[in-house]
């Protein structure tokens, strides 16, 4: 039975997108002084949204000194509590205007609008009030009577969660007292500006937060500036080696939030439905632009046929599209260049000999799309096995017995999550305690909550965001 | 001397709970702060660099298996051994550092105590880093510390006993194991130290001990791909500190950094060596009937 469904869109009319954007320095958009510029665009129409500024060198080194005088002069004189009433009105202006950012993000990221609007959205508010009730109660974080903010904090953020990556870095610096200088993605720049906005708004201290567009070089800019204390970085495991390389032998601090290539593994006597729509909200969530993928599925041998079965059928009433259609389950491909990275690991899938199948759906004439693709038949030796694919691409391998599973699990240089499904809680245990991966989703998979510490192990980098251990990536400790 | 000729000791490395020479052949002559020989040290090579990584992977999972309360008693174990023999620790801390005899003991004091004051952490640490996370919506939500797992690390240079066991316990305590390097030109409290390891039921390979030189075996040890963090407490030279934090990249290494000023190894620890080494999982679960 198929059933048809009537166009839903959600209004562009909430969003009101400026030609052209310059640069969030000390609290007012400034025009760059390198002056060079690049376009912004829709991934699902390939339409330009807007020009925007990017930093050179003069730019960057603007923006930090920006955040120092502000670090020296406001931020670092206000109490605790004084910081912590300025983040509680960013969270309720996030809130206020979250269909506006909602929008806005789908239209620059391509990622569907129930997903921008019910998961980026409302998580970005709450981590903004979550961090500001920490602003005046540091001395209770277990890190010392006096913890210390490193200062200026230079932020670099990836492009598939803008905002949610934004407010991951901003909210627990701001709490913790360091003012920050904030590098959005090359390809998703518009709703960090939107913040720069909500700044304004909030009547937040100007330099506080510095918000520079720009690409690799404005990243690396801002990486090596001499009076930056701390980088925080979200991005692949290649850029974040570069970046740990970068900073060594200085007294920056540093903490990465890298690559992934989750184990989800579905033991016999999981409950098969509920698994299944977890390993489709673990690997298609967000196109599977997610580093806490669930991208290795590991299936005990006697229920694979099972869980296949199921799969397919799921995916087949997926529904890829206009990522404004509320119906849209699965959006459009962040950018040419990311598809091209999807369509050349599929490849290698391909030849080196692993099955594919694909969801039956119509792909659009214009944007970028990828359908959800399913590798059976996979080794551990495959690419499709071992590298990150960032894409909607999953790889199916089996396993026989509980320590198997763990085996093949943690048999990768990343450990960033994982998943495991079954009705026995001693089991789940038993995996968890065993896997070497920072976040563990039993009988779920994908959940945050700015409560739960999340990052990695091993090359899924350093450092937690979230939740009271997330507050040390920003404070220095007793003996620094 | 009434004619008695003293049995002296053959000092060698300390890899996998055995005291093997280094494979290289190669050894160094270790003398007093006055010049004067006390004893020819093992010349650890890379070769022994990367059989003391093997051997620190191996013990890992059954050491981290063990129970917070077992790896406690193990801890304090060591504090009792050592004091033991702190008579031999008193005249080798005095004699490789050059201090008064008083100096010496309380030297050996401390270490011994700062076996006992680690030996207490190993059931707390969960309780004190980890945490159940109150977040919204029908999960149960916990984080527990877990070790890194093997750890590298290049003991202080300067203090030969102390800075080692400063080093060495916060490292286990939490279920990692270590290869370290012990101070170049003072290393013998450090194999001595391993014979009261030996000694203490800690399981072989939990703790390796290499002599020799830092420069040389340091960037092995910050650009082996089975190291998880590096420790770099020890390193003096500047450019040197540098090299293997770069290189710890290859593989995304945790690295403490060395500290600005020299430490004084008599101040109370705190807690930032040990948190160095830990990671955090988070666990979730969903609450339904």
């Amino acid at each position: 039975m198929t059933f048809e469904y009537a166009p839903a869109p959600e209004s562009r009319a909430v969003v009101d997108i400026a030609s052209h954007f310059g640069l969030f320095i000390g609290g007012e958009f400034v025009e760059p002084i390198d002056g060079a510029s690049f376009k912004t665009v829709n991934p699902a129409t390939e339409e330009a949204l807007a020009e925007v500024s990017e930093a050179g060198a003069t730019d960057v080194d603007r923006a930090v000194r920006a955040a120092r005088t502000a670090y020296r002069t406001t931020w670092s004189r206000l109490p605790g509590s004084e910081r912590a009433k300025y983040l509680f009105r960013i969270a309720r202006i996030i809130q206020e205007r979250s269909r506006e950012l909602a929008v806005l993000e789908t239209l620059d990221n391509g990622k569907p609008i129930r997903e921008s609007r019910d998961i980026d959205l409302p998580l970005t508010a709450a981590h903004f009030f979550y961090h500001a009730g920490w602003a005046d109660k540091l001395e209770y974080a277990g890190l010392g009577a006096q913890p210390r903010p490193y200062g200026v904090a230079g932020q670099i953020v990836p492009w598939n969660f803008p905002l949610l990556m934004l407010a991951w870095k901003i909210a627990p610096a701001l709490a913790t007292g360091n003012t920050v200088v904030l590098k959005p993605a090359e390809t998703t720049p518009l709703t960090a500006l939107a913040f720069a906005d909500i700044c304004q708004q909030a009547d937040l201290p100007p330099g506080v937060v510095n918000i520079i567009t720009g690409g690799p070089t404005t990243g690396r800019l801002l990486v090596e500036h001499p009076d930056v204390d701390k980088i925080a970085f979200t991005g692949s495991t290649e850029v974040g080696k570069q970046i740990q390389r970068a900073v060594a032998g200085t007294r920056k601090g540093l903490t990465l939030e890298l690559g992934g290539k989750a184990a989800n593994i579905v033991f016999d006597d999981a409950p098969i439905d509920e698994a299944i729509e977890g390993i489709v909200n673990g690997i298609f969530f967000n196109q599977g632009h997610v580093c806490c993928a669930g991208s290795r599925l590991l299936v005990q041998e006697s229920v694979v046929d099972e869980v296949l079965d199921g799969l397919k059928r799921r995916l087949a009433t997926m529904r890829l599209g206009d990522p404004l259609d509320k119906n849209t389950d699965i959006g459009a491909i962040n950018s040419a260049e990311q598809r091209a990275r999807i369509d050349d690991l599929v490849r290698s899938g391909d030849a080196e000999g692993a099955e594919r199948w694909s969801a039956p759906c119509e792909i659009p004439e214009r944007g970028w799309w990828y359908p959800p693709t399913i590798f059976t038949g996979v080794t551990q030796a495959h690419r499709v096995a071992r590298e990150e694919i960032f894409g909607p691409v999953l790889s199916v391998l089996t396993f026989r017995t509980p320590d198997e599973a763990v085996e093949k699990a943690n048999n990768t240089p990343y450990g960033l999550s994982a998943g495991v499904w079954t009705e026995k809680g001693s089991r789940s245990l038993w995996v968890a305690s065993r896997l070497r991966a920072g976040v563990i989703w039993a009988n779920t998979f994908n959940r945050f909550d700015p409560a739960a510490p999340f990052g990695g192990f091993k090359e899924s980098g350093f450092g937690r965001e979230g939740g009271r251990q997330g507050l040390a990536s920003y404070l220095r400790t007793e003996s620094e | 001397m009434d004619g008695r000729v003293d049995v002296r000791k053959t000092y060698k490395l300390f890899i996998g709970g055995a005291f093997p020479r280094s494979e290289s052949g190669r050894t160094y002559a270790v003398e007093d702060t006055k010049g004067r020989f006390l004893a020819n040290a093992s010349l650890a090579s890379r070769k022994d660099a990367r059989d003391a990584v093997v051997a620190a992977r191996g013990a890992q999972p059954k050491w981290w298996a063990a129970t917070a309360y077992n790896r406690g008693q193990i801890l304090y174990r060591v504090a009792e051994m050592l004091e033991g023999r702190r008579g031999q620790f008193e005249e080798e801390v005095a004699s490789a550092e050059g201090i008064s005899s008083r100096r010496a003991t309380a030297t050996v004091d401390a270490a011994i105590d700062r076996w006992v004051w680690y030996a207490g952490w190993s059931d707390k640490i969960a309780q004190v880093l980890g945490s159940s996370n109150p977040v919204a919506g029908p999960y149960f939500t916990f984080s527990v510390p877990q070790p890194t797992g093997v750890v590298a690390a290049i003991a202080s240079q300067r203090s030969s006993l102390l800075g080692l066991v400063s080093a060495v316990a916060p490292i286990i305590v939490g279920g990692n194991t270590c290869v370290v390097v012990a101070a170049e030109d003072r290393p013998l409290p450090a194999i001595t130290l391993a014979e009261v390891l030996a000694t203490s039921d800690l399981p072989g390979g939990v703790v390796n001990i290499l002599t020799g030189r830092p420069a040389e075996i340091g960037p092995w040890l910050a650009s082996h791909a089975d190291v998880n963090a590096l420790d770099l407490t020890g390193v003096e030279d500047d450019a040197l500190a540098t090299e293997m934090a770069v290189d710890a990249a290859v593989n995304v290494k945790r690295v403490l950094a060395r500290p600005r000023k020299a430490p004084d190894w008599f101040d109370a620890p705190g807690l930032d060596r040990l948190r160095s080494f830990v990671e955090t999982t988070t666990v979730w679960h969903p609450i339904g009937v």
